[in-house]
């Protein structure tokens, strides 16, 4: 594909995502969205508006929420990403990632990563003895078109507290 | 119930398609990236009506990475034909409907805020935006025609359809129902608005075409409902290619509603694009585009009378509706507010005569096409919102008014075309009443009240057409196309399966439940099952999925397969087996010799059929594949009762819906999971358009909700966990007895919300969206009024 002229600069980039340090040659307004997409091929993050609304775009950024269509790949130079691909382990699904199958979370699935991203960040925030009315509100920022959050409530309560039990059974 | 095990029929088998869709490893258009591939960017209208006279787009051409920019002198140039409307309504005078001419890229007009003046083709995303800002096009600004109700007195918007009418169409017996309004003891009488609504699937729109110079072929991944349509307008009527040298991809697709049935300009452009630069050429929506550009639902203004007897009993039910069509005719926009509409107008009702006149208007605006439920939200609506008024003029109970008119016989021929094969409208209301504890509703307005909150409760008993639909019967009402579907099952040697289905898959599961079918009839684990859908190469053709067909017409035609499968399976099983083919049961995945304990199990008889040694090939083909087209009988009739409680705070306006109760007749329920989580989110778009989702256009045809900080979504904390339940009468038209479940939260919900609010705000006139604002004007109003009585 041919060079386009363009006058600014290239940045070098590096951060971990997924465990993998990865560094890049960037134009400076890269999204960070647009880098795990377009140079990672990690797809799994989506872009589902233009306005920082809808939170299909939600990865973990040095452990924190952080929707990625609103932050620039440079900010996050030298921080740890995780995103949708990188949750399960070798021994399986993430306990969150199996309660939205097992409670049918999901409809098209096209929400759905940034849906489990925050329901982490929630349970990272909040503990995982999450109510509906807490869930429901810490959902603020992601929006789903196919589900009316009917299951999604219910799978986030039940994924957190099965990180709960895991987080119990491990300190014992 | 995991995957390796056999799903019966009517379990809650977990979705096979979870697991990509939870890791990140959906495949989405967007997600897709073609070698050489270069980005479209769609100059965009920004005047809502303009006469283009000229476009100059030399500056543009020399910007940096520009690959190409073509207009609509290059579409008119190459015989590209327009998009099109694929049902013919005629008026009552005869005259068949005005289409308006709707090219892919604007000829000589623009007709609304984001028509499609020009697309610029670059090596980024970014190029191809700056080279767009440099294109300097000449417009002469026309006056706009945003308002609905002035549609007629405005600037004609298409040279073919004076007064912007495209069709004043009649459906029933106008005289019958004058006459049952001359001896009616009651009348009332209603004005409506049905909210314009952007459907906002999450994944925006998207495309990428490329041409094969060496087979002459072209190839589209886009987000579709129903690729082989696609396929089949894009050859047949816009030309871009022959139907075998097009082939239309709809990978993962992250939701639909309606809104990814049509043929949209951005694929056709991307499409014959992809030749003409020679280059694979990518577009995706933003969601601005997707605002600006989605075909939008509803939006209709109606006038209703219903007449009524001394005993409570509906004579006739009268309406005049004017349907707002945008600016073009979109690909199945005609039949929207008319056979999808006035074709339910009789409600779960005894109404002896019906009398509706639709006038459908071009306005400025993005055009307006099918929305989850399409038509029949807007005569749910409708006859649910005039049957409380009627019931409170009359002073009978709202529950009790409506089981008084309850068609309670079946069949039940209409009015108005369609014929009702079985329900139990009685039975759901009974349980709906039971579940949201009807009878206690006063203690906890009571109770509300002493807390300074007013409580309503509101009722809404739907019927929809769905199982979309007998060809013949649509031919009759002006379909350009069948609405049968196919499938295809191949038994591959090795004894697994591979479903081929016309019925594309969105978010409604089809990989599990179609795999569940499978499963349950032969016997095999589901986990051997595969379904493929969405490729025109892979399956042969398909009508795609809206109108909640793909269970009621998608599985009939796979039913239809899986006997063809088992009858040559018998066959061959018997001949093995040398038994008569009469003898051979077929039961549990194994074939049996009756009354006796020879036999054999699925997976023998498929390698068999594909070894070909133990029979006779004269006699009986190798090989285990087959086919069905399946074309239904009627239409299905899912119907149901939905009851919504609201509690208002009369200081801020806002609602909080506090019960939301919902009992549906589905028919047979192939998977109670699934089935569950469509009306869950049918109901949250029924609360949406209700309380918080309104398209606004200003006077001069600018869209003012374009974003979603603008257009309200409704989000987690706006809605609450609701209660389900099912009744079941069999769908008699179909071999599995299904009759659809995809719409019906949409349909139901917000007569039902409105309802409520009308009980707690004490007054009829409550208009969608309701928001706080608005409530809080009526809760004051009302607050007034008390004062005054």
């Amino acid at each position: 594909m041919p060079e386009i002229a363009n006058t600014a600069a290239k940045v070098a980039v590096a951060m971990t995502v997924n465990g993998r340090l990865v560094s890049a040659e960037l134009d400076p307004r890269t999204l960070l969205v647009q880098f795990l997409r377009e140079k990672l091929l990690l797809t799994g993050t989506h872009v589902g508006c233009d306005t920082s609304q809808c939170g299909a775009c939600v990865v973990h950024v040095d452990g924190a929420a952080v929707k990625s269509c609103t932050m620039l790949a440079i900010q996050a130079d030298g921080m740890s990403v995780t995103t949708i691909e990188g949750l399960a382990g070798a021994s399986g699904l993430h306990p969150m990632q199996e309660a939205f199958r097992e409670h049918h979370g999901l409809q098209c699935g096209f929400c759905t990563p940034g849906m489990i991203m925050t329901a982490l960040d929630m349970v990272a925030r909040l503990g995982p003895d999450l109510d509906e009315a807490t869930i429901r509100e810490n959902l603020d920022g992601n929006l789903c078109r196919c589900t009316g959050y009917h299951n999604i409530v219910k799978a986030i309560g039940a994924g957190a507290a099965a990180m709960g039990a895991g987080a119990k059974v491990a300190a014992e | 119930m995991n995957d390796s095990t056999v799903t019966p029929i009517g379990a809650a088998v977990r979705r096979k398609e979870d697991q990509r869709f939870i890791t990140g490893k959906g495949r989405y258009t967007d997600d897709l990236s073609r070698p050489g591939q270069a980005f479209a960017y769609f100059l965009r209208s920004p005047h809502a009506h303009a006469t283009i006279r000229g476009i100059d787009t030399a500056a543009a051409k020399a910007m940096p990475g520009v690959v190409g920019i073509l207009t609509g002198a290059d579409l008119a140039a190459d015989k590209i034909g327009d998009l099109i409307c694929g049902w013919l309504v005629t008026s009552k005078d005869g005259t068949p409907m005005h289409m308006g001419s709707h090219p892919a890229l604007a000829k000589d007009k623009v007709r609304y805020v984001g028509d499609h003046v020009a697309v610029v083709i670059a090596e980024t995303l970014d190029a191809a935006k700056d080279a767009a800002a440099a294109i300097a096009v000449d417009y002469e600004v026309l006056p706009a025609v945003a308002d609905l109700a002035a549609a007629d007195a405005g600037a004609q918007i298409h040279d073919n359809a004076p007064r912007n009418i495209s069709y004043e169409w009649e459906l029933g017996d106008k005289a019958a129902t004058e006459a049952a309004f001359a001896r009616a003891a009651h009348v009332t009488k209603i004005d409506l608005v049905n909210n314009r609504l952007a459907p906002n699937a999450m994944e925006p729109r998207a495309a990428i075409g490329e041409y094969d110079a060496g087979d002459e072929a072209y190839t589209l991944w886009t987000t579709s409902q129903n690729p082989h349509v696609a396929r089949l307008v894009l050859s047949a009527f816009v030309g871009i290619a022959p139907e075998h040298k097009l082939r239309v991809i709809a990978p993962d697709v992250g939701g639909g509603f309606g809104s990814k049935i049509f043929i949209y300009a951005e694929e056709t452009v991307c499409t014959w694009a992809a030749k003409k630069v020679g280059r694979p050429v990518k577009w995706t929506a933003d969601r601005s585009e997707a605002f600006l550009s989605d075909a939008h639902g509803r939006d209709h203004i109606s006038h209703a009378e219903l007449a009524t007897d001394a005993a409570g009993k509906i004579l006739g039910f009268k309406v005049h509706t004017r349907a707002n069509l945008g600016a073009y005719m979109s690909t199945f926009s005609s039949c929207i507010p008319t056979y999808l509409y006035a074709t339910l107008l009789s409600g779960q009702y005894a109404i002896p005569a019906i009398h509706c006149e639709v006038d459908a208007f071009y306005t400025t605006t993005a055009p307006v096409d099918a929305y989850r439920g399409a038509g029949r939200p807007e005569a749910t609506f409708l006859v649910e919102r005039i049957m409380d008024k009627a019931a409170r003029e009359l002073a009978i109970d709202p529950a009790e008014f409506r089981r008084r008119n309850f068609v309670t016989q079946f069949p039940h021929q209409t009015p108005v075309i369609m014929n009702y094969d079985a329900g139990d409208y009685g039975a759901s209301l009974d349980l709906a009443l039971e579940m949201a504890d009807y009878k206690g509703f006063p203690a906890r307005r009571a109770e509300a009240e002493a807390r300074g909150k007013l409580r309503g409760i509101g009722l809404s008993n739907y019927i929809e057409a769905c199982g979309i639909a007998p060809s013949a019967a649509v031919g009759s009402l002006g379909a350009g196309v069948g609405l049968w579907e196919s499938a295809e099952v191949r038994v591959n040697p090795t004894g697994n399966v591979e479903v081929l289905t016309g019925s594309h898959s969105h978010g409604q599961g089809h990989e599990t439940t179609f795999a569940q079918l499978v499963s349950a009839r032969l016997g095999i684990p589901i986990d051997q099952v595969s379904v493929v859908h969405g490729d025109t190469d892979k399956v042969q053709f398909g009508m795609g999925t809206y109108g909640s067909r793909s269970g009621a017409v998608g599985m009939s035609a796979i039913v239809k397969a899986l006997d063809k499968v088992e009858a040559k399976a018998k066959k061959i099983a018997a001949h093995i087996l040398e038994a008569a083919e009469g003898d051979i049961e077929f039961k549990d995945g194994r074939f049996t010799v009756a009354g006796t304990d020879r036999s054999l199990a699925f997976a023998e008889v498929a390698l068999n059929a594909y070894v070909a040694h133990k029979f006779p090939t004269s006699e009986i083909e190798p090989g285990l594949k087959e086919g069905a087209f399946y074309d239904p009988t009627n239409f299905t009739f899912p119907a149901g009762c939905h009851i919504c409680e609201v509690e208002v705070d009369p200081e801020t306006g806002v609602t909080r819906i506090v019960n939301f109760t919902a009992v549906d007749d589905f028919g047979v329920v192939i998977n109670p999971m699934i089935v569950e989580g469509q009306v869950h989110g049918g109901i949250a778009q029924g609360v949406g358009q209700a309380l918080l989702e309104g398209v606004t256009y200003d006077a001069d045809g600018q869209l003012v909700t374009g974003s979603y900080m603008d257009y309200t979504m409704p989000r987690a904390d706006d809605l609450p966990s609701f209660k389900l339940g099912l009744t079941q009468t069999r769908c008699p038209s179909n071999p599995l007895g299904i009759k659809g479940c995809g719409e019906a939260g949409a349909i139901a919900a917000p007569a039902a919300v409105i309802n409520a609010l009308a009980d707690a705000l004490g007054t009829q006139d409550v208009p969608m969206p309701a928001t706080p604002a608005k409530v809080w004007a009526l809760a004051k109003t009302r607050a007034v009024r008390q004062a005054a009585e």
